[in-house]
């Protein structure tokens, strides 16, 4: 295991000491305000170092990871293709998911419907048609038999899928989590017994979707949650959150403690994605940048981004063997990034808006983008 | 003068003297952790990029026959 760097240990200066309360004798007087003068000077000085040798720390910006990547062989050309267009949505697409069987899709929208597809035919098998508007969060159960969906209702709600393509699913319904404000994000846990929500009012939190309850609470952001992943479960019970403070934060759900911190964005942090061996994460913000995070070396190990690049990121996720980097962007383009050199391999263009949501199958064949254009697509 | 305030400023002098030289000390000490810490990261982050990399469809690139999104192209009847 590697130690992070402690902080230095500051022994404190003695603190000032007042001898008498009323001077006696005349010089008494005299030496003890220049002791103070002088145990003053050396507090200031200490405070000086403590400064430099943060600047010092803050001056190591040379060891990155394109700079160790340069060994490496580069990528060629990629040719990557709108493959699908899924059609139905009446208005903006939020928020998509993949299930476990790497062919259905569930997508949700600013008109309050939540869609279920196949992505090979692009049919569509079940829609719902929530209570509120802005659906900005949905979620595939592991199992496959369920969604998750949320958003200005503050809540999040799990929907049973049915076999009998006829029933209404709306009927169902559970609700599961209670926030204060928007729902941003959500996702099932390993299982369908467990959902993790992150909110507008600035917590995340996890609930048993049985009954409902409250498991742990996650509160650290200084404002609204915007998204949230899960580590891949062979690195055990963490997950990040990303936020409109800037900072993304990685938490032990068992705890509800934030273990790790990072604030290098200039703006909002849109998206986050851990890469698949669940030592690093990406993160993608309206600074028009993403952002590799190593958890071991505990800072940022990389920047993508480009001075014609300009708009925010929306939406961020890795290929199967964390080499690629997919970004959905609002300037209705997808950039595709390579993690190791830190250039762009390629420019996908086809939506008619912006880039709302992006996520890689389950077995890496495809990923699928959800977009203010109404439709999402399918690339291959 | 009392003796306590004089001890007080040696004590403090001292310390300071320590600080200087403990920064000195940390500051290379902060330098070398940090470039073994970030180095070591950037080589497991590509050794797993490398093991995985043959295995990953969207970096290699499928066939048209094993991709259930890429079509198989129509046969040309002549």
């Amino acid at each position: 295991q590697l130690r992070r760097c402690k902080p230095l240990h500051w022994p404190s200066l003695p603190a000032q000491r007042k001898y008498m309360r009323s001077p006696l004798i005349p010089e008494m007087a005299t030496q003890e305000v220049q002791l103070n003068e002088t145990l003053a000077h050396l507090k200031t000085e200490s405070e000086t170092l403590k400064t430099k040798l943060e600047e010092e720390r803050a001056k190591l910006h040379d060891v990155e990871l394109h700079q160790v990547a340069e060994k490496v062989e580069a990528l060629g050309q990629f040719v990557m293709k709108t493959r699908r267009t899924l059609k139905g949505h009446g208005n903006k697409v939020l928020c998509m998911d993949w299930c476990k069987d790497k062919r259905r899709i569930v997508s949700s929208s600013q008109d309050g419907k939540v869609i279920v597809w196949d992505a090979f035919t692009t049919n569509k098998e079940h829609a719902v048609t929530m209570p509120c508007t802005w659906v900005m969060a949905c979620a595939y159960a592991p199992s496959g038999c369920a969604v998750a969906c949320g958003g200005l209702d503050n809540k999040c709600s799990v929907y049973p899928l049915s076999l009998d393509k006829n029933e209404n699913l709306a009927a169902k319904k559970k609700s599961v989590a209670m926030h204060t404000n928007y729902l941003s994000a959500c996702s099932f846990t390993n299982s369908d017994m467990q959902i993790l929500t992150s909110s507008g009012d600035g917590t995340c939190a996890l609930w048993d979707v049985e009954s409902g309850q409250l498991l742990q609470s996650f509160h650290g952001h200084a404002a609204d949650v915007l998204c949230l992943d899960l580590a891949p479960s062979e690195t055990g019970n963490t997950f990040v959150s990303g936020g409109c403070d800037k900072k993304a934060n990685v938490w032990d759900m068992r705890s509800g403690q934030c273990i790790q911190s990072f604030e290098t964005h200039e703006s909002d942090i849109n998206s986050v994605r851990y890469y698949p061996s669940g030592d690093a994460f990406a993160s993608g913000s309206d600074d028009a940048t993403c952002r590799l995070y190593d958890l071991r070396a505990d800072r940022e190990v990389a920047i993508y981004s480009k001075e014609s690049i300009i708009f925010g990121v929306s939406s961020v996720d890795f290929s199967l063997s964390g080499r690629l980097l997919f970004g959905g962007y609002n300037d209705y383009t997808i950039n595709v990034w390579d993690v190791l050199k830190g250039t762009r391999v390629s420019i996908l263009f086809g939506h008619e808006n912006r880039v709302s949501t992006l996520r890689v199958s389950p077995d890496g064949t495809a990923f699928c983008t959800g977009s203010w254009d109404h439709t999402l697509r399918i690339w291959a | 003068m009392n003796m306590s305030t004089t001890n007080n400023i040696a004590q403090a002098r001292k310390l300071v003297e320590q600080l200087r030289i403990e920064a000195g000390i940390e500051r290379i000490k902060v330098i070398i952790l940090v470039i073994y810490f970030v180095s070591k990261a950037a080589a497991d982050l590509m050794s797993y990029c490398e093991q995985h990399a043959r295995s990953d469809p969207l970096l290699v690139g499928v066939p048209t026959s094993e991709n259930p999104f890429k079509d198989k192209k129509p046969c040309i009847i002549l």
